[in-house]
């Protein structure tokens, strides 16, 4: 089995800073990979450059196996790769269906094809099952809920192949984070690989089958969750030390 | 308990009109406005809601209503345009020296002066926008030092003259005693775009209940459609009523006032129908999302800096035309009077917020308050220190109404 995403030894200095020193990390199709990592370990940055928002000075990134260059988020976008930013990335003062379809409009000739892209924004929304009684009404105007429907609407009506949450449920109460992970699970079911970045460890260990964890812009290790326990978690987090006695776990765990 | 209900209540009317309640607000605004300078007009010759008072107020209004709409898209995407009034009067003198003969000009077609102004404006904006965009040069400084250059440029390239007279097909563009499409055509104009609305209406309506789409109900969408018409009559009949001197042959339409309509149902129509619109919002509401959704934010800011340029431009041609001779001054403090009718009209300088139609009705608010008060005998200082106090309350108010709405 191809990995769905491949990142080989990718390198980025911002100045003086080393912020990913040849990070390595793959995702195969239908499983969550759990990024961890301090603030300023470096996990933002990887996914900044797998969506094009940053590029790399060195490293490969491979998509099904085939070398891929990505300089722009549309770069991304072609290759099935969506992002939904932890500042949810959402023109506040626009409606959801704009939101929806941002960058990407449906146009007829020249005019926005407005009915389309309500009634697709509508059944993809519904598809999310968190109720958004307007898509006309300024998104600013809907809870953190809302907003995050809205955020990964927008990805999956592009038919992500690889989507990449960061703090998906950051800003969200109970019910709505309880929401985000159901679909996440969904999504895993329709053969998605999920990039998941949280701070919040109880929700990575219930949803993602890996976790690679960084500090100072390098791997510590990618483990598989069922192998280990929040302390040794941690351990790798604060000591950037492997626990003893796991295997390593470069591919998802044969069914 | 019971004023929460209320305004409610009034929230889900206003909401299944479907209008923007800033624009509602200015319409009632401008309504008391007009019937206050109408009862303490009464008593004189020059009445404020008289045709001739009226038809120069279209007028008068023509100059800002040009570039207000591009000022709403420039503020729109956070940015602003201090030089509108130095590249009007820079552009304006240009054309008139192309087209005024010679020795003062250099007696060039008129047309060719029009174009060469047009896209002298479009370039100059495009020049500041390119500061702004891709050295992230404050607008503010960038324009503000657009205004210094261009006003006194404007003294240079003239020596200090003022030149004209224009040519006379020019001089149509201002208004003046050629200046007006007649009767016949303002009907035209007006049946055409009554039509236009009526069929907008209905398409729309059966386009939406076809597709599964909430429509507004019966009543409402009736409502906004009727007032639209009326509006639009009551133009044509205003514009119809003023006649030439010594004559009962109505003038019509003046030629600013037209190009200034259509001015602004062309930005009207592309900040609400294309991409273009959709991207100047995007970027106001949040630049970053703009980026990562693939938009291309500084080409967009170049092109709309050089938009507002074009339209500087455009008004200087119509200023110019007008005035028939363009003095060194000319255009002088105008970008004051555009900012404040984009701001006046609900366009937040935090950006992301604006309509075209909003501002459009600010200008006509400004115009209408110095217009009346020009009737009623103020001086100037006073004016000014009306439309300021109405800026301010207009800013307070757009602040409050934003922060409601969160």
């Amino acid at each position: 089995m191809t990995p769905l995403v491949e990142m080989r030894n990718i390198s980025l200095r911002f100045g003086g800073n080393q912020a990913l020193d040849k990070v390595s990390v793959n995702l195969y199709p239908g499983e969550v990979v759990g990024l961890l990592g301090h603030n300023g370990a470096g996990k933002s940055t990887l996914i900044k450059v797998l969506s094009g928002a940053y590029q790399a000075d060195a490293g490969q990134i491979f998509v099904n196996g085939q070398e891929v260059t990505i300089r722009t988020p549309q770069d991304a976008q072609a290759l099935g790769i969506e992002t939904i930013y932890q500042n949810l990335a959402l023109a506040d003062n626009l409606d959801a269906v704009a939101n929806v379809f941002l960058g990407r409009e449906k146009v007829r000739g020249v005019v926005l094809d407005e009915d389309f892209m309500e009634l697709e924004a509508r059944k993809t929304l519904d598809r999310l099952k968190v109720k958004i009684p307007s898509l006309r009404l300024p998104v600013a105007q809907m809870s953190g809920g809302q907003r995050q429907t809205v955020a990964i609407g927008r990805a999956i009506y592009f038919k992500a192949r690889c989507l990449i949450m960061d703090e998906p449920t950051a800003a969200l109460g109970p019910e709505e984070t309880a929401k985000v992970g159901e679909l996440i699970k969904a999504l895993k079911a329709e053969g998605v690989g999920i990039f998941l970045i949280s701070h919040d460890l109880h929700d990575v260990f219930d949803l993602a089958d890996r976790l690679t964890v960084m500090k100072n812009g390098r791997v510590v290790g990618t483990v598989y969750t069922q192998d280990v326990s929040h302390d040794d978690v941690l351990g790798m987090i604060i000591g950037g030390v492997m626990p003893k006695n796991v295997r390593p776990a470069q591919a998802p765990l044969p069914q | 308990m019971q004023m929460q209900s209320t305004a409610r209540a009034r929230t889900s009317l206003v909401q299944s009109l479907g209008v923007d309640g800033r624009i509602l607000t200015m319409l009632i605004v401008l309504a008391v406005v007009w019937t206050v300078f109408q009862l303490l007009t009464m008593q004189q010759p020059g009445q404020f809601l008289s045709p001739q008072n009226l038809w120069n107020l279209s007028v008068q209004t023509a100059v800002v209503g040009i570039m207000v709409g591009g000022m709403v898209m420039v503020i729109v995407t956070r940015q602003i345009d201090l030089s509108v009034g130095s590249i009007l009067g820079f552009t304006g003198m240009i054309m008139a020296l192309i087209q005024t003969v010679p020795p003062l000009g250099w007696g060039g077609h008129w047309l060719l002066a029009l174009l060469a102004g047009l896209a002298l404006g479009a370039l100059i904006g495009a020049f500041q926008g390119y500061w702004v965009a891709y050295w992230g040069v404050p607008a503010f400084v960038v324009t503000l030092a657009g205004l210094l250059i261009f006003r006194n440029a404007t003294f240079i390239v003239a020596s200090g003259r003022t030149i004209g007279p224009l040519d006379d097909n020019f001089k149509v563009l201002g208004g003046g005693l050629n200046g007006s499409i007649g009767e016949f055509w303002t009907w035209v104009v007006g049946l055409v775009v009554m039509a236009f609305v009526v069929y907008q209406a209905l398409s729309n309506r059966s386009r939406r209940l076809k597709n599964g789409l909430p429509v507004r109900p019966v009543w409402a969408e009736g409502l906004v459609t009727g007032t639209l018409l009326a509006l639009i009559l009551a133009f044509v009949l205003v514009m119809n009523a003023f006649p030439y001197p010594g004559t009962n042959i109505p003038r019509g339409m003046p030629v600013p006032v037209l190009i200034t309509l259509v001015v602004l149902f062309v930005l009207n129509w592309v900040a609400l129908n294309t991409r273009f619109g959709r991207y100047v919002f995007a970027i106001g509401g949040n630049p970053e999302a703009a980026l990562l959704a693939g938009i291309n934010v500084k080409r967009m800011l170049v092109a709309v800096f050089a938009l507002m340029g074009m339209l500087a431009a455009l008004a200087g041609a119509v200023q110019a035309a007008r005035l028939n001779f363009v003095t060194n001054s000319m255009g002088n403090l105008l970008e004051l009077d555009v900012i404040a009718a984009a701001v006046i009209g609900g366009t937040a300088l935090s950006g992301g917020s604006g309509t075209i139609v909003g501002a459009a009705l600010g200008a006509l608010l400004m115009s209408s308050l110095r217009s009346g008060m020009v009737l009623m005998g103020l001086p100037t200082e006073w004016q000014n220190v009306v439309l300021g106090l109405v800026l301010l309350a207009a800013v307070i108010w757009n602040t409050v109404y934003l922060r409601n709405r969160r």
